[in-house]
């Protein structure tokens, strides 16, 4: 068990301070991803920067940026809102991009459509604009840790 | 053997171009008519599992796109912009810390306007990928004389 993971959850429900939950995912780290309770819910943001885009032309975020952001939002959403005493293992994942990500902040928010003993399935929408207009939706499997 | 004549300016435009790919450090280093193998280097960044030493999935995912759509790339005889519609990934077993990321991706059907790619990521031994994945890119500008 992660003694850094439960302690970070702690502060995250007990102090709203997100940040040491994120960095317990290095990569989330990386991003830049910020993580906040929005009507209750996690709710990921991902600040735009440069180096996160994948065509200059348009320009338009990397579409692996928006699916790597997409997937940590429902690690984040696990590990926050349940009792996961590790980070949750992903069996698959699946996206659509629906319009291409702008050079401006994302947000994501994951909903948990079955939480069963081993598995969890998760639907995410990232948006840039607003909610009603995603850039991409996204499923995912992942294995919890309760079951091993 | 890796990268034959002709797509050598392509191999090394590619990540010179996609300011994400670049900020990774991701490189071809095979190419061929429709096909490319990627790597990128490990760093400690990557890390989605502290605990377990344990690549982020999103890494992957970002890796995969990347290369399917260079492999689409790969497919045209002069360049032409894609977008990713679909990715699929399905997470075979963890990536480990430590070692570099490789992804072989293959574009198997060009329609006027629509890529078909799959692709197989593994680490040490590509006998045992440590994920699969299928995508669908479209093809944005319309040119009658494509091959189908």
């Amino acid at each position: 068990m992660s003694t850094a993971l439960l302690l970070a959850r702690q502060r995250a429900r007990n102090d709203g301070e997100f940040s040491a939950l994120v960095d317990c995912i290095p990569y989330s780290r990386y991003l830049g991803v910020e993580l906040s309770l929005h009507d209750g819910a996690p709710l990921s943001r991902l600040p735009f920067r440069p180096d996160l885009i994948g065509n200059r032309a348009l320009p338009a975020i990397h579409g692996g940026v928006t699916a790597a952001f997409m997937e940590n939002a429902a690690l984040l959403h696990l590990l926050l809102t349940g009792d996961e005493e590790r980070v949750p293992r992903s069996i698959d994942f699946s996206i659509d991009y629906l319009l291409p990500g702008r050079d401006t902040e994302c947000y994501a928010r994951c909903e948990v459509t079955r939480e069963g003993l081993r598995v969890a399935h998760c639907m995410v929408r990232c948006w840039q604009r607003s909610p009603e207009q995603p850039i991409a939706l996204a499923r995912a499997h992942f294995l919890l840790s309760a079951s091993e | 053997m890796p990268i034959p004549a002709e797509f050598e300016t392509f191999a090394r435009r590619f990540s010179e171009v996609v300011p994400y790919s670049n900020a990774c450090e991701m490189k071809i280093t095979a190419a061929g008519r429709g096909h490319v193998e990627m790597e990128l280097p490990y760093r400690d960044e990557w890390l989605g599992d502290l605990e377990r030493g344990v690549i982020h999935t999103g890494v992957i995912t970002s890796l995969v796109d990347s290369a399917s759509g260079a492999a689409v790339l790969a497919s045209f005889p002069q360049y032409e912009p894609v977008a990713t519609i679909d990715l699929r990934m399905d997470y075979l077993r963890p990536a480990l810390k430590g070692y570099t990321v490789i992804c072989r991706a293959e574009c198997y059907r060009l329609t006027r306007s629509i890529a078909f790619t799959r692709a197989t990521v593994w680490q040490t031994d590509p006998e045992r990928p440590v994920a699969l994945s299928q995508g669908v890119f479209m093809r944005s500008s319309r040119t009658p004389a494509a091959r189908t």
